[in-house]
This record gives structure tokens, sequence and C-alpha cells, in this order.
């Protein structure tokens, strides 16, 4: 009895001698991160809508509004103003600058009915985001809040070539080892490209622009829905979306050195 | 006489490597202060401490690594920067001062990306 006592003494003495002499600490730490647009004049946030393109199987526009609004709801102290989205590709199809349509109206009805496919089908509607009258006359109509607008661009992707994996190997006896191997694999995908374009509903007037790009590729067997992969791109864009309106905490740990 | 010259050269080395183990020594002290009270959250009275450090020994690393450390957590992104920078430029075979700072560039390189106009 005495002789475990005196074991379990000493292993605790131990244990703090070792922790005494430890030369260094792991310690949990938050960042905070400062916003980049200061939005303090504003007490509202319009998420306006989006000009999207790329596949069909995912509408880029009603779901980046409705995650957006989400996401700023529990994330932002702004108030998020619930309305229908904007038919921005109408819009900017009937509000081309002069000089540009010959058949306004013809040219109009074929604009709005072409598909936005990559960047370049983007050109001729993104003269919206410059239009400083169209945003202000939104601005009034939802009281002067800040408007959230841009391109959502969701695109399918493929990719082959060499790819790093690691495979489980169980030798003779039993024991279990995981090792890089490098094979040639074909992988599907999707790229999402966003850009969001901040403007300020009391004048119109663009006040920030902010480009973000993901892409996931897949092992082509494994049939990833592409609106569970826009899921997780958005996942990689949004904590990037909200630190442009409000300061964001990075959690994380690092070693303390003595 | 060259035994003399000799005895001095010593003496004064050995001088030398006393004052150099105090500073150290009080530097240590310092930084030891600074993580236990940074573990209790008191991350103000850390950075002070850590910051004492470096002023009282610049070659130690540690002290340059906590005061990083400690900027991070203040939000201070640009110090943190300079200071691991100056960490590393004394120990840059240091694992885990390298680790500290891959991770804190994974967030700043985050706020300082090229934004469209």
């Amino acid at each position: 009895m005495t002789g475990r006592l005196s074991l379990k003494l000493l292993s605790g003495i131990l244990v703090v001698g070792v922790a005494g002499c430890a030369s260094f600490y792991e310690i949990p730490i938050e960042t905070p991160i400062a916003a980049k647009l200061d939005v303090s004049a504003f007490q509202r946030v319009f998420i306006a809508g989006f000009l999207s393109g790329g596949t069909d199987d995912v509408d880029g526009n009603l779901e980046t509004v409705r995650l957006l609004r989400s996401q700023l709801r529990m994330k932002s102290n702004l108030r998020v103003i619930d309305a229908d989205v904007l038919p921005l590709k109408t819009d900017a199809a009937s509000s081309r600058p002069q000089g540009q349509a010959a058949g306004p109206a013809a040219e109009a009805r074929e604009l709005t009915e072409l598909e936005i496919k990559n960047e370049k089908d983007l050109q001729p509607y993104e003269h919206i985001f410059a239009d400083a009258d169209y945003w202000k006359r939104i601005g009034e109509e939802y009281q002067n809040p800040l408007i959230v607008t841009g391109t959502v661009l969701f695109t399918p992707h493929s990719q082959s070539g060499m790819v790093q994996r690691e495979r489980e190997i169980i030798d003779p006896l039993g024991r279990r080892r995981v090792e890089p191997v490098r094979e040639y694999m074909e992988r599907k995908g999707f790229i999402l490209q966003e850009k969001f374009i901040f403007i300020d509903g009391r004048s119109g007037a663009q006040i920030h622009s902010e480009a973000l790009r993901e892409e996931r590729l897949y092992n082509q067997n494994d049939n990833t829905p592409a609106l569970s992969s826009y899921f997780e791109l958005m996942d990689e864009i949004i904590p990037r979306f909200l630190s442009t309106l409000s300061t964001q905490k990075v959690r994380g740990s690092r070693v303390l050195i003595k | 006489m060259p035994t003399r010259l000799l005895t001095v050269v010593l003496l004064l080395a050995a001088l030398t490597g006393v004052a150099y183990a105090d500073v150290r020594s009080d530097a240590k002290a310092q930084v030891e202060f600074g993580i236990a009270v940074a573990q209790r959250g008191l991350w103000k009275e850390a950075l002070y401490r850590w910051k004492r450090a470096t002023e009282i020994d610049p070659t130690y690393a540690a002290g340059f690594n906590n005061l990083a450390v400690g900027y991070e957590h203040e939000g201070m992104l640009d110090k943190a920067a300079e200071a691991y920078e100056r960490a590393l430029k004394l120990e840059p075979n240091n694992a885990m001062l390298r680790q500290n700072f891959e991770l804190f560039k994974e967030i700043h390189d985050r706020t300082t990306q090229p934004q469209t106009p």
C-alpha cells in the first residue's frame, strides 16, 4: 500500500517537474480582423441580386442571395432587407449605354434570352453596376441601404493528372500503416467565381468591390451534386465576404516559447 | 607580461558571459511571467512583459515570438509580422516559430489580398 502510494507520489512529482521544465506552451488565440469597409453610415443592407451564369444545375443568383442574407442576419449588425431579387439581367439589357443599341427593343429581348456561360458573356450586362441613377432609385425605394450586388459564375471543370493520395496498407502481422501514393486520375468539379460590388444606396455610387474564386475537384466516380459543391465553395467564400462588412475573429492556436 | 594580458582577456570574457547570462535570465523571467498571465487571458499584461523582454535582450527569439503571438491576439497584424520576422532572423531553424509564422501568414495574407477597384 505504502509502496503504491509512494509510486503515485513519485509520478505526481515527475509530472509537475516535467510541466515546470516545459519550454513551450500551446495557447488558443482569437485574431480579430478589422472590416475592410466602414459601414457605420448604414443601418440596412440589401442583397439586391447577381448576374449569374455557368451551369444550369444551380441558380447562382437565387442561392447566393439566400445564403448571404441568412449569413448577414446571423453575423452582422446590419438589418437585412427581405425583398424580391432584382431582375438584373433584364434591367441591364434594357438600359444599355447609348451607341450600343441598334434596335433597342429587339436587341434587349435578344440579350435577355442569351445564356451566360463564361466571363465574356457577362460583359454586355456589367454596365449596370456603374449606373448610379439606377442604384440611387433602388436605394430610395429601400431607405438608402448598403446595396450588395455583383456577378456569380458557377462552372463545371475537369482536370486529369497525377494526384497524391494516402493508401492504407496492412502488413502480414496485421499492423496498419498509411503511405502516400501518386496516381493518374481524371477529376471533375466546379469553379465558383464571385464578384461582390458594394453600392452606397444614397448616391448609387460603387464604394468597394471584391472578386473571389474557389474551385473543387472530385474523383470522377464520386458524382458530387452541383448544389452540394456550390455550398462547399461558398463555405470558403462567405468568411471573406463577411470580413468586408464586419470585424471577424479567426480562432486558432499558437506556441509560446520560453 | 603576456600572462597578465591573457588573464585580463579571460577575466573580461568571463564578466561579459556573466552579464549576458544576467540579461537573458532577466528577459526569461519577463517571458515566463508573460506566458503565465496570457494563460489566464490577461493578454495586455502579457504583451507588456514580452515587449520588456525584447528590450532587455534583443537577441532572445522566444521573446519576439511571444510578442508576435500577443500582437496577433490583439489584431495588430503588421506589428506581429515585424516581431515574427525579428524572431526568425534570430532563430531561422526554430520549427515552432516557423509553424507559428506560417499560421499567422495565412491570416495576414487574407487581409492583404489585392482588391479589385
